[in-house]
C-alpha cells in the first residue's frame, strides 16, 4: 500500500456514495433488539420502491443513545429514528419518498447529542465497521502513513507527551511518558498490548468503540509501535463482546490485506503485527500484570510492580499496555496535533472521556464529553435526570474500584483529580445512576461480592479480607449487623486497601468506604439495635 | 557497589541487587514471612512483610524490593504490626486451622507468626470451608485444611524438581492446590515423591505419613545447598 | 530435539480444528488459553481427555493446565444443557432489577445460577456484565441478547427458547 492507494480508495468510495444514506445501527445493543431484521427490512423497501440508485442503506456502529435503540438515522436530511422495528423500518423509506413514516422521530439536536464532543466516537455511527474501505474514506490510515514516512519516533512521542493524554483504562497516567519509558527500555524485542480486557460492570466504551471503528484502533496501536519500537501487539478482548471480537478479525485481516498491517508497512521498514487473544471470563486481567499472564497462556495472576511493563514485561520483554480508548485518541492528536487536544478538558486532564451512562436515568447510553464536564450536566442535561419523577441520589463511577459521588457534590467537574478528591476515580468511564430507590448499602454489598469472587486467591488480604468483609455487609444489610460489625468492617476496609498486591485488592474497599463516607445513615439504620450493645458479632473463642 | 540505607534508624550497608529483605536479615533484623522461602522465586503473595519507606505512600514487600541507596525503612511501626496480625487472623478463619490436634503443631511457621504477634483470639468469623483430606499417596498427605495457598510447594516442584506435579485450581478463596489434572496424588504420572514439597510447606498442610500430632517437623537443608550446587560450573 | 507430537484423542474432526489451532501458534505453551477455547467451542465442554491431550501436545504440566482451565469463568469441565440461559448481573442491570429476573428464572427453571437441570435441556449462568447496560436488565438466550428483561417477559422467553428446540 502507498499514499496513491489509499487515496484512490477514498476517492471510489466518495464517487460511490449515493444521495441519502440510511444508517443502521448494528452495535451489540441495538442488534439485540432486531437491528439486523431491521436493517433487511428497509434494504427490501428501498429495493421494491427501486430506490438503490439513491438510496445507500448502511450498516454503522454505536450511534449513542442505545436505550432509546434500535437506532435508524437519515442522512443529509439530520434525521433520527429511535424504538425502530422491524414492523414499522419500511415507513421509513416511504417518508423519504414522499409518504410519511411511521416511526418514531428522535430529537438529534437533544442535549444528549448537542454536548457531546466526538473524537473517540467521531467515526462511530457513521462507517460501516465491517468495511475498511469506509474507514480510508474517513481519512483512516493516513495518518500512519505520514507517521511513517514522515516523523521520527521520538516526534510521535514528544506528541502524544504534549497532548497531555492521560490512560484512559482509569488510572490516568500519562501516556507520552509511558510512551517514552518503552522507547528507551532495552530490549531484544518489544511488544505493544492493548487492553480491551472492560471488566467494569456497568461499562461499555470499549466494546463501543470495538464494535463501531475498529480501524481507528489498531491505527493508534500502528503508531504507539512505530513509536516505541515494536514490531507485535496483542489486543486482548473479553469473550463477553462476541460481536467486537468478529469486528476485530475482520479488521486485522482486512488491514492486513490491504498492507497496513503486517511486513514493510507502507514501503518503510517498519514491521507491525497485531494478533488478538480472547480472555475467558476474569475481571482482574483487566490488570496489566494479570493481563500479560494471561496473553502468556497463563492464570491471570498479578505480580508485583516493579518491575512495570515498560521495562519487563510479555516475557520479560519492554511491554506498552494502553487501553482501547487510549489507542483511540491517537490518531486525532497526531492528525490534528497535540495543541488543538490539549485546548480540551481542564489543566491537568486533556481532551474527551467516553462514559457508558447507564442505570436510573432517562437517556441510556454511550456519551463522549470534554473532560472539566459537571456530573450535573452529565445527569441532568445528557442524561435527563431518574426516570419516572424519582430523584436521583448518586452516581457511581469506576466500578468496582471507585465510588458512589452523592447529588451534592454533582456540580464537580469530572477530571482524574476530582474525581479521587471525592473518594471515587475516574475509571474506564463506568456511571451508573442511581436514585432515591436504590439502597446503598446494598450496592457496596453488591461491589464487595463482585470483588471476592474475582480476587485472583494469590494475596491473603484480597481473598480472606473480601470475604469477610462481604459476610459483614451482608449481616448488615439483613439486619443482624451490630456497631461492632461496622467497626470491624472499617478497619477490613483499610487492612485490604493498603496492604493488597495489585489495583483490585487495593480498590475493592472504595464502593465501601465512599458509602460509608456519604451515606453513613443507611448504614446505620439496617444496624440492629437489639444486639447492639451486646456485641454478638464477637470475639470467637481461640483455636490456636 | 554497596548500598547504605537505615532500617530501623540502624544503618545498614548492603549489596547491590539485595532486596530489602535480605538486607535486613543480613543485619540481624527479622521481618515476618510466609511465601517467602530462600531458594525459591519470590511471589511478594503474603503480605506480612510490607514495610514502610520513607517518601513512599505505599507499603513495599521487603521480598521483592530492591534496596536503593539511602533509604530509609521502617520494619516494625505499630501500623504494619496491626497489618500482620489481621492477615494471620484471616488465615486463621479461612480454613480450618487446629493447632492442638495437628502433626505440624509446635513446627508450624503459622502457629509461630500468631503467638509472635500475640494473637489471643480471632476476631472474624470462621468460614469453615468443607476441605478434603488427600492421603491417597504412600509416603505423603496433603491436608487442605491447614493449607494457606503460599505456593511453596507449586514453587520447590516447579523449580527445584522440574515435575511441576502441583499448581493451583480455581481462585479466590475457593482455591486449592492440585496434583496433576486434581488427580489423587497417589495416582500421579509426574510425581517423583521426592518430598520436597512436604519440607517446605510451613504449615501441617503437607507431611509424611505415620506422623501423629505435633510430630511433624520440616527439614529444609536442601534448599539452599541444592540452590548452591547447582550454580556451580560442572 | 524432535518433539514427538501425541495422536489426537479420537476420530472426531472436531479434533483437526483443535490442532489445527495449536498448529498456527506454534503448538507454544502461550497457546493454552486459546486452546481451551477451541476445544470449549467444538465440543462445549473440556473433559479430563481434552486436557491431558492439551498438556501433552503444547507441553505444558498437566496441573498448570488444570489451573488455568478453573481459573477462568468462561471454561467449563461438565457438558452444558443443550439451552443456555446467561443472566447479566451487571451493575446497570443489577440497579434496574436483574436479580429479580435471576430469581423468577431460577423459580421457573427450578435450577441455581451455574446448574444445568436433570434433562439436560437447561444451563443457567450468570454473567458478570454483557456490556449492554444501556438496555438492561439483559439476558442471553442461546447467544442471543435480549434487552430490558421483567421476572414476566424473561420466563416467557426462556420457554419460548426451551420450546424451539424440544
Amino acid at each position: 500500500m502507498v499514499l496513491e492507494q489509499l487515496i484512490a480508495i477514498t476517492e471510489k468510495e466518495k464517487k460511490a456514495r449515493k444521495e441519502i444514506c440510511i444508517r443502521c445501527c448494528m452495535a451489540a445493543g441495538c442488534m439485540s433488539s432486531r437491528g439486523a431484521e431491521i436493517k433487511e427490512s428497509i434494504e427490501k423497501a428501498v429495493s421494491e420502491k427501486g430506490l438503490q440508485n439513491r438510496i445507500e442503506v448502511r450498516r454503522v456502529g454505536c450511534m449513542g443513545s442505545c436505550g432509546q435503540g434500535p437506532m435508524v438515522g437519515i442522512e443529509p436530511a439530520g434525521l433520527l429514528y429511535q424504538h425502530v422495528t422491524p414492523e414499522n423500518a419500511a415507513s421509513i423509506v416511504e417518508g423519504l419518498s414522499g409518504g410519511s413514516a411511521e416511526a418514531e422521530l428522535g430529537d438529534p439536536k437533544h442535549p444528549f447529542f448537542s454536548r457531546q464532543k466526538l473524537i473517540v466516537c467521531a467515526n462511530s455511527g457513521r462507517i460501516d465497521p465491517e468495511r475498511i474501505e469506509d474507514s480510508i474514506e474517513a481519512g483512516g490510515y493516513l495518518t500512519l502513513q505520514h507517521v511513517v514516512s514522515e516523523l521520527q519516533p521520538s516526534q510521535v512521542i514528544d506528541a502524544v507527551l504534549k497532548s497531555g493524554l492521560r490512560g484512559r483504562g482509569g488510572a490516568g497516567y500519562p501516556t507520552g511518558l509511558k510512551w517514552g519509558t518503552v522507547a528507551k527500555s532495552p530490549g531484544t524485542r518489544k511488544f505493544v498490548v492493548c487492553n480491551g480486557d472492560e471488566g467494569d460492570p456497568g461499562a461499555f466504551m470499549d466494546r463501543s468503540v470495538l464494535e463501531s471503528d475498529p480501524h481507528r484502533v489498531l491505527e493508534g496501536m500502528a503508531i504507539a509501535g512505530y513509536a516505541v519500537g515494536a514490531d507485535q501487539a496483542f489486543i486482548y478482548v473479553r469473550a463477553e463482546y462476541p460481536l467486537a471480537v468478529s469486528r476485530l478479525q475482520t479488521a486485522i485481516r482486512q488491514a492486513k490485506h490491504h498492507g497496513l498491517l503486517g511486513n514493510g508497512i507502507f514501503e518503510s521498514t517498519f514491521n507491525f503485527n497485531v494478533e488478538l487473544r480472547i480472555g475467558a471470563g476474569a475481571f482482574v486481567c483487566g490488570e496489566e500484570t494479570a493481563l500479560m499472564a494471561s496473553i502468556e497462556g497463563r492464570r491471570g495472576q498479578p505480580h508485583p510492580r516493579p518491575p512495570f511493563p515498560a521495562e519487563s514485561g510479555l516475557w520479560g520483554f519492554p511491554t506498552l499496555i494502553n487501553n482501547v480508548e487510549t489507542y483511540a485518541n491517537i490518531v486525532p492528536i497526531v492528525k490534528k496535533g497535540p495543541d488543538w487536544f490539549a485546548s480540551l478538558g481542564t489543566e491537568k486532564s486533556k481532551g474527551t472521556k467516553v462514559f457508558s451512562l447507564t442505570g436510573k436515568v432517562r437517556n441510556n447510553g454511550l456519551i463522549e464529553v470534554p473532560i472539566g464536564i459537571t456530573i450535573r450536566e452529565i445527569v441532568e442535561d445528557l442524561g435527563g435526570g431518574a426516570p419516572d419523577g424519582a430523584k436521583v441520589k448518586a452516581v457511581q463511577t469506576g466500578g468496582p474500584s471507585g465510588g458512589c459521588i452523592p447529588v451534592e457534590h454533582f456540580d464537580t467537574p469530572v477530571d482524574y483529580e476530582s474525581l479521587v478528591g471525592l473518594g471515587s476515580i475516574m475509571g474506564s468511564g463506568g456511571m451508573v445512576v442511581m436514585d432515591e430507590h436504590t439502597n446503598m448499602v446494598d450496592v457496596a454489598r453488591f461491589y464487595m461480592q463482585f470483588c471476592m469472587e474475582e480476587s485472583c486467591g494469590k494475596c491473603i488480604p484480597c481473598r480472606a479480607g473480601t470475604v469477610q468483609m462481604y459476610e459483614l455487609l451482608t449481616k448488615i444489610v439483613e439486619r443482624r449487623g451490630t456497631r461492632n460489625d461496622l467497626e470491624q468492617l472499617e478497619e477490613l476496609c483499610d487492612l485490604v486497601k493498603h496492604t493488597s498486591l495489585c489495583g483490585l485488592g487495593q480498590t475493592a474497599p472504595n464502593p465501601v468506604l465512599s458509602t460509608l463516607r456519604y451515606f453513613r445513615n443507611e448504614y446505620l439504620e439496617l444496624l440492629n439495635k437489639e444486639v447492639q450493645e451486646s456485641g454478638s458479632s464477637g470475639v470467637q473463642e481461640q483455636k490456636t | 557497589m554497596a548500598k547504605t540505607l537505615t532500617i530501623n534508624g540502624q544503618h545498614v550497608s548492603a549489596e547491590d541487587d539485595q532486596t530489602l529483605l535480605e538486607a535486613a536479615l543480613d543485619a540481624g533484623i527479622k521481618i515476618p514471612t510466609l511465601c517467602r522461602l530462600e531458594g525459591l522465586s519470590e511471589v511478594g503473595a503474603c503480605r506480612l512483610c510490607l514495610v514502610e519507606i520513607a517518601g513512599s505512600a505505599k507499603l513495599q514487600p521487603a521480598c521483592v524490593t530492591k534496596v536503593v541507596e539511602g533509604m530509609e525503612v521502617q520494619t516494625d511501626t505499630e501500623r504494619l504490626r496491626k497489618y500482620r496480625l489481621m492477615i494471620l487472623e484471616l488465615l486463621f478463619a479461612e480454613r480450618n486451622h487446629i493447632c492442638a490436634v495437628c502433626v505440624a503443631n509446635g513446627h508450624c511457621e503459622l502457629q509461630t507468626l500468631a503467638q509472635q504477634h500475640g494473637m489471643s483470639h480471632v476476631r472474624f468469623s470462621y468460614l469453615y470451608p468443607q476441605a478434603d483430606v488427600d492421603a491417597s499417596h504412600d509416603r505423603f498427605v496433603i491436608d487442605h485444611n491447614r493449607c494457606i495457598l503460599c505456593t511453596r510447594c507449586v514453587r520447590v516442584c516447579d523449580e527445584i524438581e522440574g515435575a511441576h506435579t502441583w499448581d493451583v485450581m480455581g481462585r479466590g478463596t475457593n482455591s486449592r492446590v492440585i496434583t496433576d489434572l486434581n488427580e489423587p496424588w497417589g495416582d500421579s504420572q509426574t510425581c517423583t515423591s521426592c518430598g520436597k514439597c512436604v519440607q517446605v510447606c510451613p504449615t501441617g498442610a503437607l507431611f509424611e505419613k505415620g506422623k501423629s500430632v505435633a510430630e511433624m517437623a520440616k527439614r529444609r537443608e536442601f534448599l539452599p545447598y541444592l540452590t548452591l550446587m547447582r550454580q556451580q560450573p560442572r | 530435539m524432535k518433539v514427538i507430537k501425541p495422536p489426537l484423542p479420537s476420530e472426531d474432526k472436531r479434533w483437526k480444528i483443535v490442532d489445527a489451532k495449536m498448529r498456527r501458534l506454534g503448538y507454544a505453551g502461550h497457546a493454552l488459553i486459546e486452546t481451551l477455547h477451541t476445544v470449549q467451542e467444538s465440543f462445549g465442554y473440556l473433559d479430563k481427555e481434552a486436557l491431558s491431550f492439551i498438556a501433552r501436545a503444547l507441553r505444558v504440566p498437566p496441573s498448570r493446565v488444570y489451573g488455568v482451565a478453573t481459573f477462568y469463568n468462561f471454561f467449563s469441565l461438565k457438558p452444558q444443557g443443550v439451552h443456555t440461559c446467561v443472566v447479566c448481573l451487571g451493575t446497570a442491570c443489577y440497579v434496574k432489577g436483574a436479580s429479580q429476573v435471576l430469581a423468577a428464572i431460577e423459580l421457573y427453571s427450578g435450577i441455581k445460577s451455574g446448574e444445568t437441570t436433570s434433562d439436560k435441556q437447561l444451563s443457567l449462568l450468570t454473567a458478570r456484565c454483557i456490556g449492554a447496560c444501556a438496555i438492561g436488565p439483559a439476558v442471553v438466550y442461546d447467544g442471543i441478547v435480549a434487552g430490558h428483561r421483567t421476572p414476566d417477559n424473561a420466563v416467557e422467553k426462556l420457554e419460548g427458547v426451551i420450546g424451539d428446540g424440544a
